[in-house]
Parts: structure tokens; C-alpha cells; sequence
């Protein structure tokens, strides 16, 4: 009982000890889709430089925007992730907290790529296709073959990720969005995923869909390029509109359901926690992002070379984000 | 009153051998039900604990490169202080990237130097710097450094992206070389299961092409059905073209003899001389041409000088190229490579690069919750057990409480999470990510638990104890406190121990509070930046790459240890100083 005591005295100590030391580390939160990127780049920096490894925490891009957004102070964090741009309302919401300092910054793009088990039938798909096998207020076929007559006869079954993730997001904008437009059986108007269980929501865990497809030859996964590049002995990519869902059609752009990355830098927090400019300018560097960067190794579609060059001059130069982006 | 004649026909008679009967099948049937549950539940976890070990045991071993290194005084150290800062400053980087220029110097481009770097970990530089940071006087000279093989030369070690076949040749082997590709020639058909094998590739492809063509014929006849005839005409062509594509495949294939070609999308060809390859880019039954990977004179050899292999999975669909499987093969057979035991998944924190990433910091993270845990745990919830079973009065506002406990201890735990952040985050101001904060919530969590088991162990003392003590004079406080409480322990603690055991392996409500994070620095108090082994586990299952699948079931093995410690820790207290009354 005494020993216990004193323990828990010890520990009200350290609490209060602790509470009252500032911050030593960058704290980096946001989107699950950068956190692979944002860790390799916090390691690195950890390694090479001497200021400590920043804290990445995986929230997902609202999550994290919504934190970052919090306010001013150590107790906030000092950078977000996002697999997409900040919209207006949080930026809003920032000026409303007193986040009003804020830096934008691209990363790259990352594929959003369907695949199949390697043993299953090779699908050849356009973005008109994908909208009319998966629309809800469209004709909501069965089989691939109603869809379209070249299509195998088999059932649809797509495996997706949730709502709630970012990926889901994108699929929607890149592929729901734009290809609504171009056949007359789908209105574009409150396009959405179909919920009758022919897209099966398989969770936020992409190597989770990859060993469901590879169990179920027949149906259809979407997710990141990384894990179809991990493991292409497995899975392959289905074309899109004639296009291959490689590195080098990403890269060059024919590829084109491909969403940027972001990251937001708190200004008020450079000089106060140590090392955010120069995590910044690591993360943004020709070393890291470029074409034959480490990130590359991880599975990032590297920015063109004038954007990368431009991105790199917004983060060194601290180019404050105006409001006006999205005008 | 039934005579015993009569009780004795209900039991000899023909309806009751049938009654009988009739239970005696219920009862098998059950018995029955009960072995299938058994045996279906046992099934389930053999099949989980396979799974989990097959695929772990990549994870307990490592794979080391061991290459002579020149440490340059006038790059590492120029002005020989032998200081700690200024070494650590050099490029070590470098210094690795010499290495392995050293020892294949043949590799010329760009792209094949950046592979060949490739199957070093980035780690192995900054153990080299440790080294000669302990060790200045090293500096100058040449040493054989051990350097961590990176995680997709490990991979090919452990066998996970094919095997390298050697394929029976008994010819002998006329090479003419141009410096750079290398037409070899056999004297027997030694290539001839290449051209079979790429033969039935062919034809594998050109039936691909058919049904491709078998469905735009489907495509066909529905537009020409619709009246769309546009549309028939395009389906037609895109048979058409498919037909012809899949007839020229096949003739393809029909030919006798021949060359074909041979690119990524195809099983790899690889032809050795001692150090120095070929991979074969076009092939035929007696030979081919290729690349030469290392250096090759034109000449002739003899039959058991040279060996052809086959790597059946193509260069597209794996990791590592060919060409780092050649260097990695070539210093396989130098000796150089080994594959030991790793100390580093036990003993380091975590890394984003799978072949240095460790359970370490997650463990003591998981050590530093666990203790806040209990010391919050323990104490109030035996505390209110005491309460609730020795003086609490048995009217509505403690039945209300009791009631409440109950369905606490049912709330799912993200629940728990949300409040920690609202309370202890939000108005407390406990740090985010900090053992303290997920130490608090895990202990609110686990409090029902113990107030319940508590309550139970505390029940289970005869009353005859209690009044004893007070017959002779004892308080209800003394009664508590020294009789029933030490009574109770092995119960108390046996609930204690399975809601530590809960706590431990959970995940959800630490998401709230900031605890699934990457976090490389091992924490050193409740009040570090922190992760948890169940959280560690989580997140290595989310990463692309494929080594961290072995690193993932290596961890959930080292929580299961720990569950079954524990588990077993409260089975061994209830049997020891567990009373019956």
C-alpha cells in the first residue's frame, strides 16, 4: 500500500514535471493515404538532421484538418496531411481559430487504380462502364455483360473502400463524377455508389481487399497503385479507356484517375517547435519527392518537374495560402 | 398407487424400449454436437495459429551482405580528429554506394546502379557510422562490414518471389561477345524448355485473344439485334483484329525452331559463368541472345562451366529485378551473404523500412500504459468493490450504480475513447499520444472489470468469517481490510489480470487520443510520445510493403505470448491460493 503510494505520487510528479516542458518534436497528423509517404520523409529527417523524429498520427484527411485547425499553441499540431485540397470551409474554419498562417504544399499524386486476381478474366473497362455498373440511380445491372455485350457474363462484384476514406473520395470525383457525363443512362445529379451489395465496402485496409480478390478471382478491387505495384505477382491492373495502371502512364498523365497530396504547414509554429521549415523543405526536396526520390520507392507518382520546382520556391519562400484557391 | 407389476410393464414394455431409445439418441446426438463444436473451434484457432506462425517466422531472421569497405581518411575524417561530431557528419551514404561499386564494377547505367543500391538497406549506412563513431581508428582503413540486406533482398533469400530453377545442360557453349549483349550457342537443344515454355505462352496468350475476340462477337450480335449498326461494325472490327492477332500467335507457336523474343512480361532466362551472366532477351532451341551482366570474352565452354536457370515468375510481377538477383547470387556464392537471427525485430523501434522496423518501442509503450493502467485500476476499482460489497445499504441509488457498472463493462471501447478525449485531452490537458492519456482510458475501461470480479471474489467469502472477526471485536473496517480482502485476493486478482489482458490488446479507443501513430523513438516515461504493440500491429498490416506481412503476424505472436503469460499468470494465482469454503 505504501509502495503504491509513493508510486502514485511519483507519477503526479512526472505529470506535472512533463506537462510544463514545451514540445520537442513536430507533430504531423492527417490523411492514412500520406501517412507512408509522411513517415518515410519523418525517419529520414529523424536520421539525417538533429532534431528529433517528428510524431506522425494517421486521423485521415478531415480528421487531421479539423485538428490542425484546432488552433495556436504546442497543444495543436503543426502539420496536416491530406490526399485532398482543403476546402474552403476549413480553411474558414482555421481563420476562425486563429490558424490564419498557412502554407500549402503539394507531395505528389498517388493512382487510384481496379484490379483483379491474376487468375481471374482481364478486364478492359471505360470510365462510362465503371459509372454504369456501379451508379445507384442508373440501370444497376448484375453481370459485366449487361453493362456492355463484351463484357465477360459474370456478376459484378467490386470491393471498395468506405465513405469515410479518402480514396472513396477521389473514386467518386475521378471516376463517378466525370464519367456520368458521358453516357445518357446515368444522371449526374446525386450520382452515388450503389448500396444493393454489389459494391462491397471492404474496409480502410487495402491489403485487406487485395487477399479478398485474390480468394474471389471474379470480382474487381479499387485501391491505391502502391499495392497494386507491391503486388503485381498476384493482382493485376484493369485498364481504363485503353490505359495500362502503370507507373509511367500515372506519371505521364494518360492515366488519369490520379488525385494530388497535400500537406498544410502552421507558419505560427516555425520558430516556436524546432525543425518544421526544414521538414517542410525535406519533404518538398528533389531528394525525397523528385522523379527518382525515396518516395518513389514507395509508391508516389513524383510532380512534374516545373511543379515540383514551383512547390519547392511556395515552401521555402513560406507563400501564405490566401483564400482565394479556390475561386 | 401404481402396482409394481404395472411400474414394471412401463419399463419392459415395447413403448418404453422405444422411449429409451429415443433418449439415448438425444443424448449421443448431443454428445455429438458437442465434439463438432469442439473440434470446429479447435480447427478454427489451429488454422489462425498456422497462418499467423508460417507467416511470422520471415520475420525472426535477417539477411546480411558482407563487402570489404575503404573508409577514406580524407572524405570520413580529413583532418584525423577522431571526434564523434565531426564523423558522424561524413557521408557514410556514400561510403556504402562505394562499396558495392567496388565489389561490381561492371554495373555501368543509372538505372541498374540505383538497383544495385537497392539491395542494401538505408539503415546499413548509419550502423557503419556507429561503428566508426566507436571506433575512429578504423579510418583509413579497409574493412568487411556486415550491411543489412534490404527487405526485397531478403525476401528473395527467404524464397518469396520465386525460386532460381537450374535447368538440365549438357552442351558445350560457344559465346561471342560485343562487350555489352552476347549471343551464346549451345551444341545440344539445352534451351529447348524455354521455346516450349514460351511456346505454350503463346498459345495461352493467343486462346486470351480469342475470348477476347468470343466476346466482341457477343458484342456483335446484340448491336446488330439493337439495330445499332455502328456499333456492330466497331465490335467487329475489334474481333477481327483479336482473330488475327490469335491466328499469327499461333502460328507463331507452330513453328519449329525459330527465335523468339523474351521481355519483362516473361519468365526470366538467365545463363551463368562463374561470376558473370547473361539474360537472355531472344531465344532459341539451342541458345539465344542477352545481356551480359558482369564481364564476358567471346570463346567456348565447356560442358559443367556454365548452368542456365529459369526464374518462372516475370520481371513485371516481382520486386527484385534480375539483375539484383544476379549480384545477389553472385555474393550467395563468394560466401557473403547470411541469414541470422534478428535481434533488431525485438530489440528496435519502429522504422518505415521493414527490414530495421521493431517491436521495442511499442513494447514499453505498451509497458508504460499497462502500469498507468493498473495503479489507476487497481486500487479504485478494488476500493469501490469493497465499498459496494461491505458497507454500501441496499437501497436505490446503489442498485442504480450496481446496474450501471454492469453496462459499463459492456460499452464498446471507442466509446471510452471519445471520452478521453473530451475529458482528459480537451479539459485536462493531458498530452496527446502520451501513455498517461491512453494509461487513463484503458483504465476506465478495465474498472468495471475489476469492480465486477472484485464484488464476486468478495461474495464468494463465507459470512462466518465476517462474523468471527467482529465477534471478536473487530471493526467493519478491520473485518474488511484484514479478513475478507486477503480472502478475495486470488479472485481479485484473477479479474484484475484478464481486464490488463483486455486493456493490453486494445486498439479502438487509443485511435481517439492520438495513439496510432508512427513514432520511431522509444519512449522513456508515461509522458513520451507513444504507441502500443496491438496498434503497432494494426498499422504494419496497412503498409504496402510486402515484408511487413511477416513483420505483422511476428508481432500478433509476441501479443499472443504476452496474453497467454498473463492468462496464464491468473489461472496459476486462482489455483495457489485459491480457498474453498
Amino acid at each position: 500500500m505504501k509502495l503504491s503510494r509513493i508510486t502514485i505520487l511519483a507519477l503526479a510528479v512526472t505529470i506535472a514535471a512533463g506537462a510544463a516542458s514545451a514540445r520537442e518534436q513536430i507533430r504531423i497528423v492527417g490523411s492514412s493515404t500520406v501517412f507512408p509517404f509522411s513517415t518515410a520523409v519523418a525517419e529520414q529527417f529523424g536520421k539525417t538532421t538533429d532534431f528529433a523524429t517528428p510524431v506522425v498520427e494517421s486521423t485521415g484527411s478531415g480528421g487531421g484538418i479539423k485538428l490542425f485547425c484546432a488552433g495556436v499553441g504546442t497543444a495543436h499540431p503543426d502539420i496536416a496531411n491530406s490526399s485532398r485540397r482543403m476546402k474552403a470551409k476549413e480553411f474558414a474554419m482555421c481563420q476562425d481559430n486563429g490558424v490564419t498562417e498557412i502554407v500549402e504544399s503539394l507531395i505528389g499524386y498517388d493512382g487510384i487504380v481496379i484490379a483483379n486476381a491474376n487468375s481471374g478474366p482481364t478486364f478492359a473497362l471505360t470510365l462510362e462502364q465503371i459509372v454504369i455498373a456501379l451508379a445507384a440511380n442508373g440501370p444497376m445491372p448484375s453481370t459485366w455483360d449487361q453493362v456492355d455485350p463484351s463484357l465477360p457474363a459474370i456478376a459484378i462484384e467490386v470491393l471498395g473502400p468506405p465513405p469515410s476514406s479518402g480514396t472513396r473520395d477521389a473514386f467518386e470525383e475521378l471516376v463517378m463524377h466525370k464519367g456520368c457525363k458521358l453516357t445518357d443512362l446515368v444522371e449526374c445529379e446525386g450520382v452515388s455508389i450503389r448500396e444493393d451489395g454489389v459494391f462491397v465496402e471492404a474496409g480502410e485496409n487495402d491489403n485487406l481487399i487485395v487477399s479478398k480478390l485474390e480468394a474471389n478471382p471474379n470480382a474487381l478491387g479499387i485501391f491505391g497503385f502502391s499495392f497494386l505495384d507491391q503486388n503485381s505477382d498476384v493482382i493485376k491492373g484493369t485498364s481504363i479507356d485503353g490505359v495500362e495502371p502503370t507507373f509511367e502512364n500515372i506519371v505521364g498523365g494518360e492515366y488519369e484517375i490520379a488525385r494530388s497530396l497535400y500537406f498544410y504547414i502552421k507558419v505560427a509554429h516555425i520558430g516556436v517547435i524546432p525543425g518544421i521549415a526544414e521538414y517542410a523543405a525535406e519533404f518538398s526536396s528533389e531528394a525525397a519527392a523528385g522523379e527518382e526520390g525515396y518516395l518513389t520507392d514507395k509508391g508516389l507518382i513524383p510532380l512534374f518537374e516545373d511543379e515540383l520546382a514551383q512547390n519547392t520556391d511556395r515552401v521555402k519562400g513560406l507563400k501564405l495560402m490566401t483564400g482565394d484557391e479556390w475561386n | 398407487m401404481i402396482s409394481m407389476t404395472e411400474l414394471s410393464k412401463i419399463h419392459n414394455s415395447p413403448e418404453s424400449a422405444a422411449r429409451l431409445k429415443k433418449r439415448r439418441a438425444a443424448e449421443w446426438r448431443l454428445k455429438a454436437y458437442g465434439i463438432m463444436a469442439i473440434t470446429l473451434a479447435g480447427a478454427a484457432l489451429v488454422t489462425l495459429m498456422w497462418s499467423v506462425v508460417g507467416k511470422a517466422a520471415g520475420a525472426f531472421t535477417e539477411s546480411y551482405i558482407t563487402l570489404p569497405v575503404y573508409l577514406a581518411a580524407d572524405e570520413i575524417d580529413p583532418d584525423g580528429t577522431g571526434e564523434r561530431a565531426i564523423i558522424g557528419r561524413a557521408n557514410f551514404g556514400g561510403v556504402t554506394k562505394d562499396a558495392l561499386k567496388d565489389a561490381f564494377p561492371f554495373v555501368k547505367s543509372r538505372g541498374d546502379k540505383r538497383a544495385m543500391y537497392d539491395i542494401i538497406s538505408g539503415g546499413a549506412a548509419f550502423e557503419l557510422r556507429e561503428l566508426t563513431m566507436a571506433d575512429p581508428a578504423i579510418i583509413g582503413q579497409t574493412i568487411d562490414f556486415r550491411f543489412l540486406a534490404s527487405d526485397i533482398a531478403d525476401l528473395y533469400l527467404k524464397g518469396s518471389y520465386g525460386d532460381l530453377v537450374e535447368q538440365n545442360a549438357g552442351g558445350t557453349l560457344t559465346v561471342q561477345s560485343d562487350g555489352k549483349t552476347a549471343v551464346v550457342t549451345s551444341s545440344t537443344t539445352d534451351f529447348a524448355f524455354v521455346m516450349a515454355r514460351v511456346k505454350s505462352d503463346l498459345l495461352a496468350k493467343a486462346a486470351f485473344n480469342r475470348d477476347q475476340a468470343a466476346l466482341q462477337e457477343n458484342g456483335r450480335a446484340v448491336f446488330t439485334q439493337r439495330g445499332d449498326l455502328d456499333e456492330a461494325a466497331k465490335r467487329e472490327a475489334a474481333r477481327d483484329r483479336l482473330l488475327g492477332v490469335a491466328e499469327e500467335l499461333e502460328a507463331r507457336a507452330a513453328l519449329d525452331g525459330g527465335r523468339e523474343a523474351l521481355d519483362k512480361n516473361s519468365p526470366s532466362v538467365l545463363v551463368r559463368m562463374g561470376e558473370t551472366w547473361v539474360k537472355l532477351t531472344e531465344v532459341s532451341a539451342t541458345g539465344g541472345e542477352g545481356k551480359i551482366i558482369g564481364v564476358l570474352d567471346s570463346g567456348v565452354r565447356a560442358a559443367g562451366d556454365w548452368q542456365v536457370y529459369l526464374q518462372d515468375l516475370p520481371e513485371a510481377s516481382r520486386k527484385v529485378s534480375d539483375l539484383q538477383i544476379v549480384l545477389i547470387e553472385n555474393l550467395r556464392s563468394a560466401g557473403a551473404v547470411e541469414t541470422v537471427f534478428s535481434k533488431r525485430f525485438f530489440m528496435a523501434g519502429d522504422s518505415r523500412e521493414p527490414e530495421l522496423a521493431g517491436i521495442w518501442g511499442a513494447a514499453v509503450g505498451s509497458f508504460w500504459t499497462m502500469l498507468v493502467t493498473i495503479l489507476l485500476a487497481f486500487p479504485i476499482g478494488v476500493m469501490a468493490a469493497i465499498y459496494l460489497e461491505e458497507f454500501a445499504k441496499k437501497n436505490w441509488v446503489n442498485t442504480f450504480i450496481e446496474v450501471n457498472i454492469n453496462n459499463l463493462a459492456a460499452v464498446p471501447s471507442i466509446v471510452y475513447g471519445l471520452l478521453g478525449l473530451a475529458i482528459f485531452l480537451g479539459f485536462f490537458g493531458v498530452p496527446r499520444s502520451a501513455p498517461l492519456a491512453g494509461g487513463i482510458v484503458l483504465a476506465v475501461m478495465t474498472l468495471p472489470t475489476i469492480i465486477i470480479a472484485s464484488r464476486a471474489a468478495m461474495a464468494a467469502v463465507p459470512p462466518s468469517i465476517r462474523d468471527a472477526a467482529l465477534g471478536i471485536g473487530a471493526s467493519k473496517l478491520q473485518t474488511a481490510l484484514h479478513h475478507v480482502l486477503p480472502l478475495s485476493m486470488p479472485g481479485i486478482l484473477t479479474g484484475t489480470i484478464i481486464g490488463m489482458a483486455r486493456a493490453l490488446g486494445e486498439t479502438a479507443p487509443l485511435i481517439m487520443i492520438g495513439m496510432v501513430a508512427f513514432i520511431v523513438d522509444v519512449p522513456t516515461g508515461v509522458m513520451d510520445s507513444a504507441t502500443v504493440l496491438p496498434v503497432q500491429i494494426y498499422r504494419w498490416s496497412d503498409f504496402p510493403e510486402r515484408a511487413f506481412e511477416a513483420r505483422t503476424s511476428a508481432a500478433i505472436l509476441v501479443l499472443l505470448v504476452f496474453l497467454i503469460f498473463m492468462n496464464g499468470l491468473a489461472v496459476f494465482l486462482r489455483k495457489r491460493f485459491e480457498r474453498r469454503w
